[in-house]
């Protein structure tokens, strides 16, 4: 009797910390591990060839932006992939609607539409973004990162980068460089 | 002298304690208030998060009105109950009616029915009140078509194009209000 009362209890509370920790890492912020080089050197900067199993970023995403959909360029989001719904993609946010996106294979100029953004990854050369599938809609953007909370030598707030800073090579080469030196 | 300050010591003493017994019951009283706060406090955030689970991942009511879906909903607002779980298993399919979020206004629900998955090819006519030309398109991969059921007032598919899967929020399974109009959706 005594024991069934004890799994009864385990199940009960169980159960309550499973509410609650759904309904937190639904309304207000939840960690996601990173896989993938799309967002090197922002997050995961060690490249996987070089040093063979990665270990991934873990990230803190919030989701108060998701009341009002508000976001600016350079934030870096977490959404639905648009071509697969069981897929999530982390990507930084680079025009908001209104404004004019000109893509860097074609030299065309695209205008996002209303209620969409246009969304790249911060290393061109391996990242499946709005280069390949155009404007996301918003409502597919599941939260905003904020924080690197894994590992610890690379906790910190995220920042926001614009894509004027991302076209001066030589400073991106310089911070790769030394955020490489300073993990091997 | 002796006895004097022997009294007063004992009074003082008599006195401290007294004055401890009171301070230990208004902290015990104090206690209790708070720790009945908390519980309450404790009792209705799981109940909160409780409703939000359900609301989320199984059922939950939504008002509908507007003319888009009208021969299905009425014109002044039905009250549906949605589900939650097929669409996160993938189990909606053609005729069925989703809520989606707004492709245009991502603070925005719309109701409409699924046409095509992807891979499927949609025959629409873009604009049925004056000409009778059809379009077709191809419904790309991960994407579905949605349109109103009242093709002549219906901002869908055929304007905005094909939405993502990961819009779609719930799907509409049994109407509750008004009571006379009771049961299922028919697909």
């Amino acid at each position: 009797m005594a024991n069934r009362n004890l799994v009864w209890n385990v199940v009960k509370k169980s159960f309550t910390f499973g509410i609650i920790g759904v309904t937190i890492s639904d309304r207000y912020a939840s960690v996601v591990p990173i896989r993938g080089a799309s967002m090197s050197p922002t997050f995961n900067p060690i490249a996987t060839s070089l040093t063979g199993p990665m270990t991934g970023d873990y990230v803190l995403v919030e989701k108060f932006c998701l009341e009002k959909y508000k976001f600016s360029p350079g934030d870096v989001i977490v959404y639905r992939s648009p071509c697969n719904y069981k897929e999530k993609q982390v990507k930084r946010i680079i025009a908001l609607p209104g404004d004019w996106v000109g893509t860097r294979q074609t030299y065309d100029v695209v205008k996002v539409p209303e209620g969409h953004c246009w969304v790249e990854g911060d290393n061109p050369e391996c990242s499946m973004d709005s280069r390949s599938f155009g404007p996301i809609p918003m409502g597919l953007i599941q939260g905003r990162v904020s924080h690197i909370v894994w590992p610890p030598q690379r906790i910190g707030a995220v920042e926001k980068k614009y894509p004027q800073g991302e076209s001066n090579p030589t400073n991106s080469t310089k911070t790769q460089g030394r955020e490489r030196s300073s993990f091997s | 002298m002796d006895d004097n300050k022997i009294d007063d010591d004992h009074f003082s003493k008599r006195f401290t304690e007294k004055v401890h017994c009171e301070k230990r019951a208004s902290m015990g009283q104090w206690r209790s208030v708070v720790k009945e706060a908390i519980d309450r406090t404790v009792i209705i955030a799981k109940f909160l998060c409780l409703l939000h689970v359900t609301n989320n991942y199984i059922c939950s009511p939504t008002l509908v009105y507007g003319p888009s879906m009208l021969p299905t909903l009425n014109l002044t607002g039905d009250v549906l109950l949605a589900e939650h779980v097929s669409h996160r298993v993938g189990r909606v399919g053609p005729g069925d009616v989703v809520l989606v979020r707004s492709p245009r206004n991502p603070r925005k629900m719309l109701t409409k029915r699924i046409v095509g998955v992807e891979g499927d090819k949609v025959n629409f006519y873009p604009d049925p009140a004056n000409s009778n030309q059809y379009q077709s398109a191809v419904v790309p991969k991960g994407h579905v078509w949605i349109q109103g059921d009242n093709v002549y007032a219906s901002r869908d598919s055929r304007h905005f194009g094909p939405v993502p899967y990961g819009l779609i929020e719930g799907k509409a399974f049994l109407r509750v209000w008004p009571p006379d109009c009771f049961g299922r959706l028919d697909q």
